[in-house]
This record gives C-alpha cells, structure tokens and sequence, in this order.
C-alpha cells in the first residue's frame, strides 16, 4: 500500500481534456503529410444490380487522377468481419445504394467534385428487399430473384446472415415444459414490437490518412493508416487481407477521434482500406475524409428490429413460459450482425425469472447499406419489446407495471436465461423501490391522474427495468485474449500501453486512475501511449462495455505485477509518488527496461457453450431501472419529456463525473431513438441524410437527467467495477412509451414514436393516415432539393 | 464543401447605390446575398445555381430599426439579433421577437437576416406569419425608385416573390397599433431548437367584451407560401367566441388550407394542427 489516497472514485481532470479545450487536439482534418493527395468514393446510385459500364466523361482530363479499380486490390477483395461476403469495392454487382465502387484521388481536393460526376455508370437493375418482412418473404415463397444474400460457410442461409436457438434449458425439457405452461397458464400474451434504425452522429465524421510504403524493388512493404476509430487492431485485420500483407507490415494509429458509439466500430475498415489503396496506386499519401451527408447516407446504423412475445402467465403475475422472436435487419452484408444479433438474443427476456423461455434470433439480409456496432449492440432493440410488453401483460392482467416487475426479478442465486448463476448479489426490488422514489412515481401517477381530466397536455411516468451485460459474450473474452502492458518510464512515471482508444467517453482517464491507484502514485505520473499498432499490443475492441471491467482489469494486474518486481527492488510498503520514482530509476539503471505485461484470465471461471447457446452469456451485469416523466400536447400531439430519473448497480463508480456524462449522453440518445430520431428510407438509401432532417433532438429537447448509482462489486473489473457505456442506451424508449401510454392511454409498440403518429392513433378513422409512415421524401417544401450543374 | 468556391464571384459594393446599379446593368446575373444562412448552406452542398454573388451584409443603410408615429421601420438588413434585442419591437410587435427568437439557433440570429428570410420565400420560414398577422408592407427599391406593397401580396407562389431581379427589399413596415390586441403565435417544429416549422400560427385579435371585432392570422406551411388565413378571419369577425364560432372557423381554416406531405410532416397532420393552435387562441380570448 502507498500513502496516496485513493484516486479511483474522484474526478480528476481528463487526461486529453486540455487539448480538446484549447483547441489543440488534432484530429483527422487537421492533420496533413507531405505531399498528401485526397480521396473521394463513386458510390452506387441504385439499391442492387449488375453494372453494365461505366464510363469516364471526356471533359475530365483523367491523367491528372488516381483511379482504384478492384482490379487494382493487391490482395482479397473484402472487408473482412466474420466472414467474407463484403466487398471492400463493389466487382460487377452492387447491393445497396451508396455502395463503393470506384475510388478517385487528386492532389486537389476541390477537382475531385468534377470527377464524382463525370464518372457515369449503368446499371443492370435487380429487385431489392428493403424491410425485414420483404426479406422473409422471399425465403419463404423461394423468390429466386428476390434472395440477395446467398448464404455462407459461416452459418449464414439463403437472405439470413445467422439464426440463433436459445432455450432455458435443454431444448427438449423446455419445448415441453413451454408447451405445458401454456396449455396451463390463466393468461396468454402476445405482442409485436418493433424499433427503427438510428444513425450515431458523431461530430467528426468518418476520416483516414493512409500511406503505403514500397521496398527497392518497388514491391509493397507495408502501409500506415490513421484515422479517427475504436478499433485499430479490426483496421489491421481488415488491412491484412486487402493487402495480402502480414500483421506487423499494417500499421495503424489511432488519432483523436471525435466520438463514435460504434459507429466507428467496424466502418473504419472500410474508409482506411480504400485510402491505402489510392495511396498504393498514386504513391502518395491519401486522405479521406466525408462529408455529414456522405457519412449519414453510407455508413453504418444500429440495425432495424422487430421482436415477438407470446407469454404464459398465471393470474398471480408469475411468468409462467414464454417464446420470443427476434429479428433484425442487417443491410446488405454480414458485418457485425451475428455478434449484434447474438447480444440482442441474450438481453431479450430481461431481468426476469422464467421457469421456460425459447428466444430464436435472426439477422435478414436487406438491401440496405449495412447496419453495424450502435451503442447497445442489439440489447436496446430487444430489451425494448421486453419493457413495453411487460407493461402489456401487467394491464391485460390487471397489476401494476411494478408488481408484474416484483413477482419476477432475477434474484441473487437465480439462474438467468442462458443458465449463469448470479452468484454476485442482485437486488432489482430495492433498486425499482428506490428509482421509482427518487422520481416521485407514486406521488405523480396520482397526481397526473387527476390532472389530466380536461387538461390538453397528458402527462404520465413509466419506468423500465434492465440488465446489461459487460465484456465480450460467452467465450468471447477468452478469445480475444487481450494483453496490456505498463511500461516504466526513464522519468519514474508509468505509461498505459493498450488498443482501447480514447472517443470522448474518457478511456485515457479511467485507466490511468486504475493504473495510478494499483501502483499507488499519483493519477499524474501515469501517462497513456497513443494507439498505435507498431507499439501498444492488442487489448481488444474499444466496444461492449468492455474497457473499463476487462481492460481495466488487466491494467489494474499489471500495476501489481509490477510493484511486486519493484518491492523486490526494494521499494517500501507504503511508498511515496516520489520513492516510486526514485525507485523506478535505479531499476532502470540496472536492468534497463521495466515492462509489465498481462495477457487476459478470467478471475473465475466461465462456461460458455457457442453451440448450444447456454453458459455464462457475460462476466458481469449492470443493472438499472429508469423512469420517464412525459407530457403528450394534444394541440401538437407531441410527446416531451418533462423529467429523466436513471438508477444504476455498475459495481463501482470509477470517475464520478464522466459516469455521470455516459448515463446522460446515453439518456439523450436513448430519448433520440424513442420520440425524434427517425431513419427515412426509400429503396434502400437514406433520404433524410442532413441534420436539419434527420432529427437529433437538441439540449432545448431535453428534460432534467437525473442520475443515481448503486455499487455491488464485482471480481472481474478493476476495484469492482463493471462497464456502463451502452447500459443508458436500454432504458429510454420503453420507459418513455410506458409512460406515453400511462398519459394517452394509448399503447405505441414501434419506435421512433414521432407527433404524426400520436395524431394518427389519437384521431384514428380506422385507417391509417397521416402518420409518419406517410412523409414524402422526395419533396422537401422548406429547402429546394434540385440538382443544379455546377 | 460540395462547391468549388473558385467558380464563384462575390463582389461588395460599398454602397447601396452602388449595389442597385449592379443590379440594374445586368438584372437577373447577380444575387444579393445578405447573412448567407440561406445561400451558403446551398453552397455547401453543391446547390447553389446562382454564379455571381453581391453581398448587402455590409450595408448600414439596410440595418435599422426605426420608430415613427405609428409604423416601426425594420431594414432588410436587420438580424435577428437586432430585432430580439430592440425594445420598441418588444413593446409593440412581440409576436416578432417570438418568431426571431426560434429562427435557428443563436449564430443563425446573429447573421441572419429579416430581408433574407422573407426573400428566401420559403413556406415554412418563421417570421413571415408574424409579418401577415401584424399586416406589415414592405418597401422595394431599384434605381427606377421605390415601391411599397402590402406584404401579403408579396408571395406569389412556391419560392416565387414580388421582388424584381433589379430590386432589392429595402424595409419592412409594421403598423404600432396592436396595443390593445391579444397576441398570440406557436411554432411546431420538428423539435424545439434548429428546428423548421411543420405549422406555425401567428395571430392578433381585439375583443370587444367576448366579441372579435378585429382579427388577423398568419401561417407558415399551410400552403406554398406564408399565407394570410383570410377565410378563417372572415367567419371570426364580429362574432362571440363559443363552440359554434369555434367550430366554423376550424371549418374556415380547413378550406382554406393547402399543405402537403413532405420530408418533414404530412399534410393531414399540418392541418389538424393549424385548426388546434386556432382553437388555443380563440379559448385563449375568453
Ligand atoms: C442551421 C440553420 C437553421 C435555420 N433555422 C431557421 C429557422 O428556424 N427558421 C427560419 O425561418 N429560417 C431558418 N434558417 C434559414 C435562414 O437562417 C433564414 O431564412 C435567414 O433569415 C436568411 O437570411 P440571410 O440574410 O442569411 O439570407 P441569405 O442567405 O443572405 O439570402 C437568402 C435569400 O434572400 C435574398 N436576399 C437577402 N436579402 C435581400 C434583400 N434585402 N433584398 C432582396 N433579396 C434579398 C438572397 O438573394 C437569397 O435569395 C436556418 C438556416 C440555417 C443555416
């Protein structure tokens, strides 16, 4: 132990917060290289088809450009996730709108305009399925010209990236036992439930800088790509495979990156191989960047949902069986959709007892640009249709939303779904009782009650409860094998030497308050290294909820691991920030380097099987319930929300302040998904790729957030802590529509949920009219929308 | 940047003369461009036709609020910054300050102008309904000399304006004679801030005990321009405000309304909200 007081559990300034406030963080855009070129991307102008030609406009002089080709990709043509089915350049056929076909570079950035559209291509066009349903459909009436997606070694079938078959217990004993139950049960309840796409709008858009590096002989040697991203160790993967080029010969830095929640999970592979190979082709180094309506359009959102229940309960309001269906829309190609898809799988029966559940999944394909990584990852989509149908079951009943929720709380000792013992304690009844009192629930429903008797404005609360799993799923963790060093550096600090990346959410922070405190010096004599492949090893993904348990684990064996070799060295038991030093420096002196490495072991053991689907789904659970305060205007039928009360057990709170920031940035997201933010489609592409349309609700939106933590620790994170980055993502949109409905009376079951769709149910003619099914997206009367030549 | 700016002339005259004259030599070949909120975003992305820019931001003889007996002279080149912070404005029309209040976010008020948002023409653009409930004129001028028409009249279709290629808007004139009016406007937006309208209402009403003797409303999205709701003005005057009166003037407003489905809303949607803001008010006045 050391004479510092403890750092984990204050606030201490953020590590790049200086830089960011003074203006002189450099992200992408700000940065150049000698001589470096510009990239632009010719993208397909229909949903699916086979190009017939394409051809180069004679008022372009083409020799001054740099044209990629997949003729020209040294290696595979693929972007490689989980499997290979995505082109990293379209050859011959496209299957979404917006989807890379060609790549120009011009040392001008400005002369790439001219080219995007002098370059003229024709299609040969295909039928395309736009929604999950089309894409059913096809399957099931064996529509040859309507299957996009033709199945994979990967596990994928015809139009259906991955299925998944989850069952309580051994699917024999379930079938039957669900089957009993519902022959049984006092009450059947079904329900549909269905949630839309959401784009992550990030501030600083997609952007790479790459540069491709040639021996003597002029053969490729290896290629550097930097660029705003979570993932640098993915973009090397990915490298590798376009490149034909081993790992060590990819390199790949991350730069300050101006948020991301997922969105630069996996796209990053795309935008970073395309600008190495016009580096490759034109010899210079190559920067891409897009602009928001090319980001909003191309790029990747949180995939489209659809999930059904049908529940056996008794009328005492135990569940008694129940089958869900979960569904999403993934795009054109596999992507990350099994892993969201398997996420989403686990998190949809909630924190509930259920003596026999069978959750099936599946990830259709659709010719849409593909759906990718969102804060949540699948578990927001699912744990949505959870939430809004136990309200339903409570009313059809006759409890109350709460009671329905008491008689069927996981409990500590219970077995969830998949079959994981909570051995550590779970106590959702105290933490239901107490956010429902830090909002005034009780107090309010009476209230509200009464006054929205001849009131215009219906107000109502309605809360949802919820889990969210940390780390990689099952033997994901494992599999990874995440290593961390911490290195001892000639001035006596240490210095953080991981991929997990830096977006906004506070890594840099978070790990040096863990690395400080395990080697008890103070939180400025620990220094994080930029992600940087050619020397931070490998520490997973920056997704999942993972940095901060898993991640911040491995730091916190590290620091031990190395104050054991430097007592030995003969550092005191209680040492001094400044003994640490000193002591740092002789050791240094005589061996030379002091490095600490620490390469990932479960604390305790844990049993995942992949086939069967059943195990310990995650290491730890956060576990919340939140409650929404709404107000319906019937004179606009707008739903606002008044009030925001977020409770949450996330085993410990390692920097109050930035805590705080992601439960209220994921709330505002999550109030975003629920009541504003809507993905309009039309034939694939995304028409409402603008911010003044694509509407963000803004802080003028937002009511007061009002955050609450619980601290249960748990062993497999740094002081107990375990991940809260996409936990705030889950609550929202069924707490906000729970408490629409408490207020209206009106049940809405798809999101987002925007005032021409309260209009359309508040003054049903029994047809549908004038909801927002029904916009236009061809007609924008505020900004004209017509092509000019330019 | 969807623009090559290279391919772009912008000129400053440093007068307003100087301005008119370049207009006048090759009307139709220059644009006007004031705060740039609209045009700018155009030139971004790589919509903007017009070639050649002539920039008015500059100009000290179109920024001025101005008070005489009983008009308020609003220049073309007025911000809405200007108009929230004028006192007089306040006092008399407050309606407009409402409106410039919620016109985009706080930089936008800062460059944008009153000449600008009425020139754009756009139906859904956020001072217009304020203008026609208040009956505001408004002043042209060229070399030839000034004109000075009533605002309604100054909207001729979608986007479609009074306004000649060699003229520009000078001033915008508000009768200060609401002082006994009930004032009343609601914006619904897409949300409540960077927002545009998918309906808006402005409205002034004298009562005479529970009788209208005067109205006047103004609405934004209903049609293919800001619109004077003149059916629904014509069935309120000079009646007491009960549910007869109520439900024909929703019947009125119906009628006279002509919005559509678009990106942003649909037109049933914008219609049933313009009879319930109507409503508010009307139930406002008893
Ligand atoms: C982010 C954002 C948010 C916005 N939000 C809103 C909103 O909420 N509500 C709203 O109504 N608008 C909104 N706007 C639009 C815009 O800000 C307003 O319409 C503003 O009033 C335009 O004024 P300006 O001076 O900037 O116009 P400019 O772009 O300079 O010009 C617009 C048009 O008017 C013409 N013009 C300008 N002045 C004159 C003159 N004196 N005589 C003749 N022609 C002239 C120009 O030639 C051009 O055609 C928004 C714009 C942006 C970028």
């Amino acid at each position: 132990m050391s004479h510092q007081s403890p750092i984990i559990g204050t606030s201490p300034i953020r590590k790049e917060g200086r830089a960011k406030v003074l203006g002189e963080a450099q992200y992408i855009d700000d940065l150049s290289l000698p001589g470096m070129w510009f990239g632009a991307t010719v993208r397909s102008a229909v949903a699916r088809g086979t190009i017939r030609s394409i051809t180069f406009g004679e008022e372009i002089n083409w020799d001054a450009y740099c044209i990629v080709r997949p003729a020209d990709i040294p290696g595979e043509n693929t972007i490689v996730h989980l499997t290979k089915d995505h082109p990293c350049l379209a050859d011959g056929m496209v299957n979404h709108p917006e989807e890379p076909i060609l790549l120009i570079a011009h040392p001008d950035k400005i002369a790439l305009l001219a080219a995007l559209k002098a370059v003229h291509i024709e299609y040969d066009e295909l039928p395309g399925v736009f929604t999950i349903e089309e894409s059913e459909a096809a399957v099931e009436n064996n529509d040859a010209a309507r299957i996009i997606w033709p199945g994979s070694d990967a596990g994928g079938t015809a139009n259906c990236f991955r299925q998944y078959l989850m069952y309580s217990g051994t699917a024999e004993e379930t079938e039957d036992g669900i089957a009993a139950a519902f022959e049984a049960a006092d009450f059947i309840i079904e329900g549909e439930y269905a949630t839309g796409a959401q784009e992550q709008l990030y501030i600083e858009n997609n952007g790479v800088i790459a540069e491709c590096f040639r021996d003597a002989t002029g053969n490729i040697e290896s290629v550097c790509v930097r660029g705003s991203m979570q993932c640098p160790y993915y973009l090397v993967h990915a490298l590798t495979l376009v490149f034909n080029l081993p790992e060590e010969k990819c390199r790949v830095i991350q730069t300050e990156t101006g948020g991301a929640f997922g969105g630069k999970e996996d796209f990053p592979s795309v935008i970073g191989s395309h600008a190495a190979l016009l580096a490759m082709k034109c010899g210079h180094p190559v920067k891409i960047t897009y602009d928001r309506a090319e980001d909003m359009a191309a790029t990747t959102k949180r995939h489209p949902s659809r999930t059904r229940h049908r529940t056996a309960v008794s009328k005492d309001g135990k569940l008694l069986a129940g089958t869900i269906d979960f569904a999403i829309d993934g795009g054109a190609y596999a992507t990350l959709s099994p892993v969201v898809l398997s996420r989403g799988t686990i998190h949809a029966p909630g924190p509930y007892k259920w003596p026999f559940i069978r959750v099936r999944g599946k990830a259709m394909a659709t010719n849409l640009p593909p759906h990718g990584a969102f804060r949540g990852f699948g578990a927001p989509q699912s744990i949505f249709g959870i939430e809004r149908h136990m309200d339903k079951i409570a009313k059809t009943i006759g409890l109350t939303p709460e009671e329905l929720r008491r008689r069927n709380f996981l409990t500590t000792g219970d077995t969830t779904a998949t079959g994981q013992l909570l051995s550590d304690p779970v106590d959702m009844q105290h933490m239901l009782t107490r956010a429902l009192n830090e909002a005034g629930y009780h107090e309010k429903l009476a209230r509200f009650a009464e006054s929205n008797k001849g009131s215009a404005i219906k107000r109502g609360v309605g809360f949802a409860a919820f889990m969210h799993g940390a780390g990689f799923t099952g033997s994901g963790e494992a599999r990874l094998n995440s290593v961390v060093y911490l290195d001892a550096l000639p001035d006596g600090r240490a210095q953080i030497l991981v991929s997990s990346t830096e977006f906004g959410q506070g890594t840099q922070t978070i790990l040096c308050q863990v690395g400080a405190q395990a080697l008890g010096i103070a939180y400025e004599d620990v220094i994080f290294h930029q992600p940087d492949t050619k020397f931070v090893p490998n520490s997973g993904p920056t997704v999942a909820s993972r940095t901060a348990m898993i991640v911040g684990k491995l730091i916190e064996r590290a620091g031990k691991k190395m104050l054991e070799t430097l007592r030995a060295a003969g550092l005191s038991e209680h040492h001094s920030s400044d003994e640490f030093k000193a002591c740092v420096k002789s050791y240094l002196a005589e061996h030379g380097t002091l490095r600490s490495s620490v390469r990932y072991e479960p604390p305790t053991k844990i049993f995942w099987d992949d086939q069967l689907y059943r195990g310990d789904a995650y290491p730890g659970y956060a576990w919340a319930v939140y409650v929404a305060e709404v107000a319906v205007d019937l004179n606009t039928y707008m739903a606002t929300v008044t009030r925001f009360d977020a409770l949450q057990e996330v085993g410990k709170v390692i920097h109050p302040v930035l805590a705080k920031g992601q439960i209220e940035g994921g709330v505002a997201q999550g109030i975003g998904y629920a009541i504003y933010e809507k993905c309009m489609w039309k034939d694939g592409r995304m028409m409402n790729n603008q911010m003044t349309n694509y509407i963000m609700p803004t802080s003028a939106d937002l009511p007061p957030i009002h955050i609450h933590f619980e601290e249960v620790p748990c062993i497999h994170g740094p002081e107990g802590a375990k991940g809260i980055g996409e936990l705030p993502m889950d609550g929202p949109a069924p707490a906000i529509l729970n408490a629409i409905e408490n207020a209206t009376g009106i049940a809405f079951n798809t999101i987002p949920v925007l005032p021409e769709d309260i209009f359309e149910r508040l003054t049903s003619l029994g047809h549908p009219h004038g909801g927002s099914e029904d916009f236009n997206l061809t007609v924008d009367r505020d900004t004209r929308v017509e092509e000019v030549t330019a | 940047m969807r623009s090559d700016v290279s391919q772009f002339d912008l000129t400053a005259p440093e007068t307003l003369d100087a301005v008119l004259t370049q207009l006048a030599a090759e009307p139709g070949k220059h644009t006007p461009i004031a705060g740039g909120t609209e045009l700018m975003v155009a030139l971004g992305i790589g919509r903007l036709a017009q070639r050649s820019l002539i920039s008015i931001q500059h100009l000290a003889e179109l920024r001025f609020i101005r008070v005489e007996g009983d008009a308020i002279h609003i220049g073309a080149g007025t911000t809405f910054t200007d108009i929230r912070r004028s006192v007089d404005i306040a006092r008399d029309l407050p309606l407009l300050i409402q409106s410039a209040s919620w016109t985009g976010s706080v930089a936008n008020q800062n460059r944008g102008t009153l000449g600008g948002n009425i020139c754009n023409a756009s139906p859904a653009a956020d001072t217009p309904p304020a203008l026609l409930a208040y009956g505001a004129t408004i002043t042209l001028v060229s070399t030839t000399g000034r004109r000075t028409l009533p605002y309604a009249d100054f909207h001729l279709g979608y986007k479609r304006t009074a306004l000649r290629p060699d003229e520009l808007v000078h001033t915008i004139t508000l009768p200060r004679t609401f002082a006994d009016y009930r004032h009343y406007i609601r914006k619904v937006g897409t949300r409540n801030a960077q927002a545009i309208s998918k309906v808006a209402l402005a409205a002034v009403a004298k009562m005479d005990g529970d009788i209208i003797t005067d109205i006047r409303l103004g609405a934004a999205s209903l049609a293919d321009r800001p619109t004077r709701c003149t059916a629904a003005e014509v069935v309120l005057i000079s009646q007491p405000i009960n549910e007869d009166t109520i439900r024909a003037a929703r019947a009125a407003l119906a009628s006279e309304a002509k919005p559509i489905d678009d990106i942003r809303s649909t037109a049933k949607y914008r219609a049933a909200v313009a009879e319930n803001l109507l409503e508010e008010f009307l139930r406002s006045l008893l």
